[in-house]
């Protein structure tokens, strides 16, 4: 009796052991998640911040027991903006580094570069770039997390039309995110029934925009303006407008929505709107709003670890990581159809950036209404709509 | 109508200026080496972000101004110290990529030191802007221009009233002339790095309100410079200034009359119908070549 | 003594052969393939630069302008108008020849510094076209690129196919491809070298002036050059945009023409193997640096300089005199 019992305990022990070297090996072997990113380069107010998201969650997850009980490694590249070196360095992860999932892309150009890629080689990729062309048509391993500048323009378009507004005086940068969204705007016009009178760019070097600026002034009936365009340059756009006096409604895209443009455009950017995600607000959220929480704990988690103001371009890497996290989970394995699969059906993920509802005809996911539109007030953010 | 105009003028001729400052950086540095130095940008760069950075620790302005000039003043001496005399028997491209490197180089260390985003600097003087004729001028363009001016004024004091000015510029007309009668040639070029790193960091400065500052911001303005610099014709120091106008102007007219897509692209042609007519520049000395 | 050219010339065609046949051996994932081909096709297009910079020294900073030409002409012909690839590069080339001549005959007449800003200047309008004509080019974006197609055979990096029985991967195959492309390349810059074309141009490159009093034409052998030069970047950027499959301005920017000319100035002027080299050592140095992250630029610019400033003459130039004195030094003291 006594030997039957001990002879048990022997095998459970047996069992028992085995199974825990079972779990260490899964353990010992993590899942690999790639990443290529705009870290320098003229691009580097997106890559930067989206970086610095994605090594602290990747370390918090890890932390936390990592994700189906293996950790997760983070192996990031810097694409310099470049996208010939966006395309090389995801081809290095995806053939040389063997990862199971990528998450990055700061710019349309480097995602579009690397698209064909991911295709071919069948890695889901959830990218963090705006334009629309990046899933429209849909793409079947291709997935984005920002809004895109489409919904941006409707967004933008539709508060000028509450205002009364029906002509637009139109100034874009020439990169590819201005020049996107110019294309985008001229489109959404059409169709609201709105008129651009005025349509000037810059690129994305120059240093004053007061010629194009006077060019759109002395356009006949332009009632609002609107600038499609990221980095420094709209900042540029913000002072000079002021300068000239120009008193008509002033509209920046969701490029600019981060705290250092307000540093930048100082007292210049009283006044003007522009489409952001809540993270800019997060206090003038209802306490109903699913957001609240999740925008929140974003914005401390972020500002307590790097010291550094939180941008809505690092909440795109963010939302882009949880989802990842989520598909992996669900598929129960890194196996890139069942991620894949898993991705095209996550429903109801409420992220920093708005609340995520994928479906085979839609890799992005995301409303228009996930924009709020903010108004800066006193040198701060006012969350209008 | 006129208001227009003058608008478009004020901004080409705010820019323009800066770009001349620059583009006696090259032209002095040419000058005295016959090198194209390709870090100029970064002389830029350092004056503008040194600037920002000490006011930012509390420093005030006008001593963060002087540490930030004499920052890039020992980085142009360093430059010319350990990068260019040492290579001084090489090609003039192989000079050409050491600079390239140099500048690589700077613009890594500042990214490193400083980060990767824009800074503001404040307006010298008020941040109203000044209205001429319906057409508004912002306070600093005017302390551009003025700078700008008192450089000029001080390189050309400089050149025929001093006496190491005027050896630089023996040096330049003949490096061997100017070692027999007892010019230390070597310290020359040391100087005429350390004049140019202080042209530049200046330019930079007295900009920086404008454009903001960042470490990138050198590439583009330095080769601007190196544009206008070709335009008025390698050399001349009235060439860098009224090419750096020049440019300046047509950039800006093009964009208000003509095409923004395109502004760049006519700049560029610009150059291509001056050296086509005149293939040493606006006013680039005729050299008899040696063989 | 022509013997003795003859040899030499052969020599450096079968060091390359050797090692591009050895290569395969050392290199463990699709990913180096990648790396390699790059690099050949690169490679390839400084070896025509070096053509105009090394031999006929004339500085050319605007050379990514022509290699965009041919990149965005294969991109738009075969992409948007179905073309086939094969014509595709062909007309390309033509076309891009044309322009190369056309600009090159006023830009050439000017001098050093002068020339250097004209090819700037032209290089930097072939930028600003190709980034500005959205509905031909896709704008800022970029374009996709269809995979190469070679008489019938669609060549793609996730391919299979078979060659002589063989099984061979898609990158396994773009590699012979390329191989013998870059092959091609250095076999006709060697012979052109050598020919009397080669001749007067190094007579162009020691003194214009002389060469133009002993009756060389010099005008005419330099715009020639700088059409050949032109069309290599033009073939060379046709094969990279099938290979990369998307293609954005960048390939015409300016930065991608500096790195060019630093290519042919860290191998060696004049080197044909040298400047192939340099395409090697800068393509391979992001990846080795990759890993530095923050230091990344930091060591690149100063790897650049103090190899410049070291070994003024290049890299290879530069070994090859170090060796040679050693072997002489040794054979003096065994005798």
């Amino acid at each position: 009796m006594l030997k039957t019992m001990m002879r048990r305990a022997g095998k459970c022990a047996v069992v028992a052991v085995a199974g825990l070297m079972m779990m260490s090996a899964q353990a010992a072997e993590p899942i690999k998640i790639g990443s290529f990113l705009s870290v320098t380069g003229p691009a580097s107010f997106l890559g930067d911040p989206e970086l610095k998201t994605l090594e602290m969650y990747v370390e918090k997850i890890n932390e936390e027991g990592g994700v189906l009980g293996r950790p997760l490694e983070l192996i990031h590249y810097d694409d310099v903006g470049n996208a010939s070196s966006a395309r090389n360095f995801a081809s290095r992860l995806i053939r040389s580094d063997q990862v199971d999932i990528i998450v990055g892309g700061s710019t349309t150009g480097a995602t579009m570069a690397a698209v064909p890629l991911m295709e071919q080689a069948q890695v889901p990729f959830i990218s963090l770039a705006g334009a629309v062309v990046i899933t429209t048509p849909v793409k079947k391993w291709v997935f984005k997390t920002p809004q895109s500048d489409r919904m941006a323009a409707e967004r933008i378009l539709a508060d000028m039309k509450d205002r009364g507004i029906t002509k637009i005086g139109l100034i874009s940068g020439t990169d590819g995110f201005g020049s996107s969204g110019r294309t985008q705007t001229l489109e959404v016009a059409e169709q609201m029934g709105m008129e651009v009178v005025a349509d000037e760019t810059y690129s994305g070097s120059d240093t004053d925009m007061t010629a194009q600026l006077t060019n759109i002034r002395n356009t006949k009936g332009v009632e609002a303006v609107l600038n499609f365009g990221f980095g420094q340059g709209p900042a540029i756009v913000t002072r000079n407008y002021a300068q000239l006096g120009i008193e008509l409604p002033f509209y920046q895209s969701h490029g600019v929505a981060s705290d250092s443009f307000l540093e930048l455009a100082g007292s210049a950017a009283e006044g003007l709107r522009l489409p952001a995600s809540p993270l800019l607000v997060p206090d003038s959220l209802p306490e109903d709003d699913p957001q609240k929480d999740v925008v929140q704990n974003y914005k401390s988690e972020y500002e307590a670890r790097w010291d550094a103001k939180v941008s809505t371009f690092g909440a795109y890497a963010y939302d882009g990581l949880m989802l990842a996290v989520r598909a992996i989970e669900e598929a129960g394995s890194t196996d890139p159809e069942a991620v894949r699969e898993a991705l095209e059906n996550i429903e109801g993920y409420v992220g920093v950036t708005g609340e995520f509802n994928m479906s085979p005809d839609d890799h992005n996911g995301l409303t228009a209404d996930s924009f709020r539109i903010l108004e800066v007030q006193n040198g701060n953010w006012k969350l209008i709509d | 109508m006129l208001a227009e105009f003058l608008q478009y003028l004020f901004t080409g001729i705010t820019i323009g200026a800066t770009y001349a400052l620059i583009a006696l950086g090259f032209t002095l540095i040419y000058n005295a080496s016959h090198v194209i130095n390709f870090a100029q940008g970064e002389f830029l760069m350092i004056g503008g972000m040194a600037t920002v950075s000490l006011t930012a620790m509390g420093v005030p302005m006008v001593f963060a101004v002087v540490l930030a000039v004499i920052l890039a003043g020992v980085l142009g001496i360093a430059l010319q110290r350990f990068a260019i005399a040492p290579a001084k028997q090489a090609d003039v491209v192989t000079l050409i990529i050491i600079t390239i490197g140099a500048s690589i180089f700077i613009r890594g260390i500042a990214q490193m030191v400083w980060g990767k985003q824009y800074h503001v600097m404040q307006n010298f003087s008020t941040n109203e802007p000044i209205q001429v004729f319906g057409a508004v001028l912002n306070s600093q363009s005017l302390w551009v221009l003025g700078v700008g001016a008192v450089m000029v004024v001080a390189l050309v004091l400089f050149f025929t009233k001093t006496l190491i000015g005027k050896a630089i510029l023996a040096t330049s007309m003949n490096k061997e002339a100017a070692r027999l009668v007892g010019i230390r040639t070597q310290m020359v070029l040391m100087l005429a790095f350390m004049v140019s790193a202080l042209l530049g960091s200046v330019a930079g400065i007295v900009v920086a309100p404008i454009t903001f500052t960042s470490y990138d911001i050198g590439i583009i303005l330095g080769l601007k410079g190196f544009v206008a610099a070709a335009i008025g014709g390698l050399g001349s120091g009235v060439g860098a200034v009224v090419g750096g106008l020049t440019l300046g102007i047509v950039e800006a007219m093009t964009a208000g009359y003509i095409s923004s897509d395109y502004k760049d692209a006519v700049a560029f042609s610009m150059i291509l119908l001056v050296l086509f007519f005149m293939p040493r520049g606006l006013f680039g000395a005729k050299v008899v070549e040696r063989v | 003594m022509l013997n003795r050219f003859m040899q030499s010339r052969l020599r450096g065609l079968m060091v390359l052969a050797l090692i591009l046949i050895i290569l395969p051996a050392f290199l463990g994932n699709p990913f180096h393939y990648e790396l390699v081909i790059q690099m050949a096709i690169i490679a390839a297009t400084v070896v025509g630069l070096n053509l105009l910079v090394g031999f006929a020294g004339q500085i050319s900073l605007g050379h990514a302008g022509f290699f965009g030409l041919g990149a965005y002409f294969t991109g738009i012909a075969t992409g948007t108008y179905g073309w086939s690839s094969v014509p595709a590069l062909v007309v390309g080339a033509i076309a891009v020849g044309i322009i190369a001549w056309v600009v090159g005959r006023p830009i050439l007449r000017l001098k050093g510094h002068y020339l250097s800003m004209a090819t700037l200047a032209v290089g930097f309008i072939i930028a600003i076209i190709l980034n500005n004509e959205r509905a031909i080019t896709g704008g800022p974006d970029g374009m996709p690129v269809p995979a190469l197609d070679l008489f019938g055979w669609e060549l793609s990096t996730f391919g299979q196919y078979s060659l002589f029985g063989l099984d061979i991967s898609g990158v396994q195959a773009w590699y012979i491809l390329v191989s013998v492309v870059l092959l091609l390349a250095v076999w006709f810059a060697q012979n052109l070298i050598e020919s009397p074309i080669g001749r007067a141009l190094r007579s162009v490159k020691g003194s214009e002036v002389a060469a133009s009093v002993v009756g060389v034409d010099t005008a005419k052998y330099k715009s020639l050059v700088f059409v050949i030069s032109a069309i290599y970047a033009s073939i060379m950027g046709g094969l990279y945009a099938h290979f990369q499959g998307f293609i954005t301005p960048a390939v015409a920017s300016f930065e991608f023409s500096i790195l060019f000319i630093t290519m042919v100035v860290l191998g060696g002027m004049g080197s044909t193997l040298g400047v192939i080299l340099g395409a090697v050592v800068l393509k391979l140095l992001p990846q080795v640096l990759a890993d530095f992250q923050e230091l990344e630029t930091v060591m690149f610019g100063l790897i650049l300089m103090l190899t410049m400033i070291f070994m003024p003459k290049g890299l290879l130039p530069t070994i090859t005199a170090i060796v040679s004195k050693r072997m002489r030094k040794k054979a003096g003291g065994e005798a």
